[in-house]
């Protein structure tokens, strides 16, 4: 257990390095913040309560966005690329000899990452978003908190398909493909586009029932009180079913693939 | 009487100087694009793969507004194919730009793990070999999409065409493309000096065809005022799209700036050329 909190606290770090680059995406993210919300509010203009929403929850939808995106890693950017690239290059064999579980690894490495991205490239988008524009924040404290169990259980679900993805090297040796296809779904799914809400019929109600959605919508959706007592549990049992479904399938497709590990020579 | 031999060197040489560099860089970067297009097309399977991700990739971004659509009838008081036309000038534009600029946003890598250096010591342009550097043809997954909504919106769209209107059209992609260049090569002249901050140069770029491709009444008025006068991303689509479209311009603007896209476009690079030899005269090597 020790082992694994030194592996997050080195997560953290090490994107905590970047000082120059994380306040380049905080401002990156704060443009795209309010390019989408200029485009959200003629939305709601047009369609005041659309998919639930009132203006003001639209638009923290919109911030709280920016503020996921690197945290729940909607678009990629994390481990994924890293083990695909030992994997194609065998170093993968080094790191199965390791006294460590290779899947709780790279989650404890996520795990910081995501905490140094909450703090590093979510906060500050999130003030000057409610700087600019009428947000809707909690009344009640016991969202931030409610908020925030319901993220962590998005960042575990967002390792989960990342660590899927990366494994299908072994299959694939090169990943890049996969990882664009899951970067393509991260982005669509997720409801970074716009509020899975408002994804009509059919594909709405897939696009909700996906792993995906617990990336953005719901996370979003306690944030903005949607859901309460037995509805919060539930909200929560969703992310937590996907995160378990989605680390046992990880862990079988691991024993699959580290039986298919062949070291040359040496 | 001696005959010259060889050309002298001499004034008119000197003159010269400034022109045959540029035919020197274009050359160069033609090798180099050459280069990288033999090797693309080595991985045919991975190439499509890639192109078509691409493809997918930028076109949720109008996925994205039909999904609007579907909930409504006008954004901004602007119909969808008046969108699409929006969208289709600033994304080709964009596109083009993207595929034979695109690299230049590596910049800052390259000054971070020092292979920089390498291309300063070779005989051809810096900007040559960092523009060509690992040409992707996969973008043009990006330039498809964009002429395809390009496309669908001429040909749902009701203008009273003239020949003005028509002889725009290839003058905005093409001057809208040269000013987003100049943007590229500015954000990756800044990379010489903030090395990992390669984002902020996404937000001009990715961030400002974004912008475009919705209308400007969408945006507040400082927000376009500060793409027209600033950073002059409006000259891309809005003013000379609005005029094909028969709209009011933001800001009260005159009805000639619809013309001035090749003259901004001109000046925007003679101020990136600017920043980028500014740049690259500071840059200091990480000695590594």
């Amino acid at each position: 257990m020790r082992l694994y909190a030194v592996v997050a606290a080195g997560g953290f770090r090490r994107y905590a390095t970047y000082r120059t680059a994380t306040l380049a995406g905080v401002f990156t993210n704060t443009v795209f913040g309010f390019i989408v919300a200029y485009t959200y509010l003629a939305l709601w203009d047009e369609r005041p309560r659309l998919g639930g929403y009132d203006q003001s929850e639209a638009l923290t939808y919109v911030w709280l966005g920016q503020a996921l995106l690197m945290t729940c890693a909607m678009m990629g950017a994390g481990f994924e690329s890293e083990l695909t690239e030992r994997i194609r290059t065998g170093d993968i064999a080094v790191d199965l000899y390791r006294p460590a579980d290779l899947q709780l690894w790279w989650l404890a490495g996520d795990l910081g990452r995501a905490a140094f991205h909450l703090l590093g490239r979510g906060v500050a988008p999130m003030v000057l978003g409610a700087l600019a524009f009428d947000l809707a924040l909690p009344d009640s404290p016991w969202m931030w908190p409610a908020f925030l169990v319901s993220v962590l259980l998005g960042v575990v679900v967002s390792f989960a398909l990342r660590f899927l993805v990366a494994l299908s090297a072994f299959w694939l040796m090169d990943g890049a493909g996969a990882l664009q296809m899951a970067m393509l779904a991260g982005l669509f799914f997720s409801g970074m586009l716009l509020p899975l809400t408002l994804f009509p019929g059919v594909l709405g109600e897939v696009a909700r029932a996906l792993p995906w959605s617990s990336l953005l919508q719901v996370p979003a959706d306690v944030f903005l009180g949607r859901y309460t007592g037995w509805g919060l549990l539930r909200a929560y049992a969703f992310q937590a079913g996907w995160a378990v479904a989605l680390l046992l399938a990880g862990r079988l497709l691991q024993t699959v693939a580290t039986r298919r590990v062949v070291v040359q020579g040496g | 009487m001696e005959a010259a031999a060889g050309p002298r060197p001499g004034t008119a040489e000197v003159a010269f100087a400034d022109r045959s560099r540029l035919v020197e860089g274009v050359r160069a970067y033609g090798l180099i694009v050459a280069m990288w297009l033999r090797s693309t097309l080595a991985y045919r399977a991975s190439f499509v793969m890639t192109t078509v991700g691409n493809f997918l990739m930028t076109g949720f971004d109008f996925v994205t507004i039909m999904l609007m659509f579907s909930h409504v009838d006008a954004l901004g008081g602007y119909t969808l194919p008046e969108i699409a036309l929006l969208y289709g000038v600033s994304a080709s534009a964009f596109g083009l730009c993207d595929l034979l600029l695109g690299s230049v946003g590596r910049l800052g890598q390259r000054v971070r793990d020092g292979t920089l250096d390498t291309l300063l010591v070779r005989p051809v342009p810096v900007l040559a070999q960092v523009a060509a550097d690992q040409f992707a043809l996969r973008r043009l997954g990006r330039i498809s999409q964009a002429l395809l909504v390009l496309g669908y919106a001429l040909v749902t769209l009701d203008i009273a065409w003239t020949p003005l209107k028509v002889a725009l059209l290839p003058v905005m992609v093409l001057s809208g493309a040269a000013i987003f260049g100049a943007v590229f090569v500015a954000g990756a002249a800044f990379q010489f000096y903030a090395q990992d901050a390669s984002e902020v140069q996404n937000a001009f770029t990715y961030g400002g065809t974004t912008l475009l491709q919705y209308p400007p009444s969408v945006f507040a008025r400082d927000l376009v005022r500060g793409v027209t006068f600033i950073v002059p991303l409006a000259f891309v689509s809005w003013l000379p799209a609005l005029y094909v479209l028969g709209r009011d311009y933001p800001l009260d603007l005159p009805r000639w700036v619809a013309f001035l896209p090749p003259l901004v476009a001109g000046g925007c690079w003679v101020l990136a050329g600017l920043v980028w030899r500014v740049g690259l005269r500071s840059y200091r090597s990480t000695g590594s």
